[in-house]
């Protein structure tokens, strides 16, 4: 039995060339300094890719790719289908740790300058994968097809329209018509599903092909720079000399960090679970606060924060400019020292960059530009025995907006000022003229309350309020 | 290719028979173009499904939203009508929304649910009479124009008329705010 095993093995061997395959892949040899826990991240994303594909498969099995039954289906996929809200947990959460795990890998690569020569390639491939991954992010959230991702199409149409001259032709191609439609979830549907992970798997093809052509990077060592004349030489030689198999003797590593994090989504999916829908599809429903998911918020947050003036240039500019220079790093510095410790700007560039997207992240959830919809109206216990005039400024306060974007004494919104003691900051006539002619952020009232009304929101503007009254 | 084979002896076709090296270059210029020409055959519907919202019929067309008297005079209200895309599979996105006013008599103005801004659906909140978007803060009167926020021009309107008692609306692409010149 085991002879006739063998003989089969032998056979496939012979006419797959399994055995060479997997030398050249599996076996190949590493410098052993190579065999270390910073190297896991690259792996992990592929790991994380491998998610995506299987429960992306599964999804599509259940998932009705039709304007008209997109949502029920998803609805039915996340509340009835057997272990349905698992598997769409695990492709949301897929999806994250594919983000999170892919700049981890690109920050170590950068701070080990491992783009130097002669693996210029590795790292080009490498930014349009990170541009493939953030395309499928955002096709993947208008497939949840709810209201949010109705709305987001628009929101994508609206930054396509922006790109010079092609831009109106850019937006409705993107959208599959002059308007949101019949066509627009099954394009991006096809964007998501067959366009946009065939050229995934050709470039990681490509990435992967290139790991193996140059060997992985050693760790690099202060004091030993990059020599394009010596380095293949010299790299050669060490490999040959102490080089290890990549399997198991590193692959270990990668084995045990794609468990830990794959389990952490999995349990994230299971515990968490994906965000729940949105209301029905319906492009009349207004009543909508479209956004895109965690790892774009920071975008999003820009397009509040930046002059409008600018608004045009960042918007197109910004990604071009951000993507050139990023394929440009490896031609800037092909040679030369590799160790953080003498590319000190590496450290404080990378640490600017992690800075401005966590604190654009952070202040794009507060949302404090946009208008709190939801603020609860004041109530005259926020004065002390408050005038007539008072109170009918306070009317006026809560039913004319103000309350949207003014906090008082703990409600409301925040793009304005909080006005809770403005009394203190302002006297009557600096009011008026304020409520009167707006700002760059605020209406101008003048048009639209009367002499007495804007004397009553001026009076209750200035009045003292308790605070943590309501 | 398997090392463990014996390698096929190293041929010098030239010396075995002598070929042409123009005879090669004409060979491979007549591969790629023969290729290219199989690439035609298959191309054009292919192309045509890629921009097929660019050939689409388009449904420009004017939309009854209802009876004259149905609408207060200095009033804004959501109105929704059959959009341009006209496909009978598109369930609820065949329709669209407009803020519709009556500004007197016979006089309306629609306004787009999409903000100038990103696009985002804008509110008419009618005590305060403004436009707010939910999404960056934008803010417009009721006429339409920017009262605050990033929002880069007025919002887009769709044509209205009124013909024997009835009010009609245009349906009309989705405005996109291009680049200012």
């Amino acid at each position: 039995m085991l002879g006739l095993l063998k003989k089969f093995y032998q056979f496939l061997d012979d006419r797959l060339g399994i055995a060479s395959v997997l030398e050249a892949t599996a076996l190949h040899k590493i410098p052993p300094s190579s065999a270390r826990w910073s190297y896991v991240f690259g792996s992990a994303t592929l790991a994380c890719l491998v998610i995506q594909v299987a429960t992306g498969v599964a999804l599509a099995l259940l998932y009705q790719p039709s304007t008209e039954t997109a949502y029920e289906s998803l609805q039915w996929i996340s509340h009835s289908a057997p272990l349905g809200a698992w598997l769409r947990g695990l492709h949301y959460f897929g999806a994250s740790g594919m983000v999170v795990m892919m700049v981890i890998h690109m920050i170590r690569v950068y701070l080990m300058a491992a783009y130097k020569y002669p693996r210029e390639m590795n790292w080009i491939t490498g930014v349009i994968l990170l541009g493939l991954t953030v395309s499928m992010a955002f096709t993947g959230q208008l497939l949840r097809w709810d209201d949010v991702g109705v709305w987001s199409t628009y929101v994508a149409a609206e930054q396509m329209g922006r790109i010079p001259i092609i831009g109106k032709l850019v937006a409705y191609l993107l959208i599959g018509g002059e308007t949101v439609g019949g066509h627009t979830l099954t394009r991006f549907f096809a964007y998501h599903v067959f366009l946009l992970p065939a050229l995934l798997f050709a470039v990681v093809g490509v990435h992967l092909y290139l790991v193996l052509r140059h060997g992985i990077s050693e760790p690099p060592v202060v004091g030993q720079p990059v020599d394009p004349e010596t380095y293949r030489e010299k790299y050669e030689a060490e490999v040959h000399k102490s080089g290890i198999p990549f399997f198991p003797d590193a692959a270990w590593r990668d084995i045990l960090f794609a468990l830990v994090v794959i389990g952490t989504l999995s349990l994230l999916a299971v515990v968490v679970g994906a965000p729940e829908l949105g209301g029905p599809p319906d492009p009349t429903k207004i009543d909508v606060v479209p956004g895109p998911d965690w790892y774009l918020v920071w975008i999003f947050a820009l397009y509040a924060l930046m002059p409008p003036g600018i608004e045009d240039y960042v918007i197109v500019g910004g990604p071009l400019v951000g993507v050139l220079l990023l394929l440009a790093i490896p031609f800037l510095a092909p040679r030369g020292e590799r160790h953080v410790l003498r590319r000190p700007w590496a450290l404080i560039g990378v640490g600017l960059s992690l800075g401005v997207v966590a604190a654009l992240t952070v202040i794009g959830f507060q949302a404090p530009w946009s208008p709190n919809f939801k603020a609860v109206p004041l109530t005259a216990v926020v004065m002390d025995q408050p005038t007539e005039s008072q109170t009918k400024g306070m009317d006026l306060f809560n039913t004319k907006g103000c309350l949207y974007c003014h906090d008082i004494a703990g409600h409301g919104g925040h793009r304005g000022p909080n006005l809770t003691d403005l009394g203190q900051r302002l006297d009557k006539d600096e009011v008026v003229v304020r409520i009167v002619n707006g700002g760059q952020f605020m209406p101008a009232y003048g048009g639209s309350l009367s002499k007495d009304e804007i004397e009553d929101l001026a009076a209750f503007l200035l009045v003292k309020k308790n605070e943590n009254s309501l | 290719m398997n090392p463990n084979e014996p390698s096929e002896p190293e041929v010098d076709s030239e010396a075995a028979e002598p070929v042409d090296p123009c005879r090669r270059a004409f060979l491979t210029k007549v591969s790629i173009g023969l290729s290219g020409l199989i690439a035609c055959a298959v191309a054009p519907p292919i192309a045509a499904a890629v921009v097929q919202p660019l050939l689409q019929r388009k449904g420009h067309e004017w939309r009854e939203i209802g009876p004259l008297e149905s609408f207060e005079e200095a009033k804004t209200v959501l109105v929704n009508f059959e959009n341009t895309s006209v496909v009978p599979w598109a369930g609820d996105t065949a329709r669209t929304g407009a803020w519709l006013r009556r500004i007197e008599g016979e006089n309306f103005e629609a306004f787009t649910l999409n903000c100038a801004h990103l696009g985002c659906p804008v509110r008419w909140e009618g005590d305060a009479e403004l436009f707010l978007c939910p999404c960056h803060g934008g803010v417009y009167y009721k006429d339409g124009t920017v009262a605050g926020g990033p929002p880069p021009k007025a919002l887009a309107k769709y044509p209205v008329k009124v013909s024997e008692g009835r009010v009609y609306v245009k349906a009309e692409p989705v405005p996109i705010t291009t680049m200012k010149g």
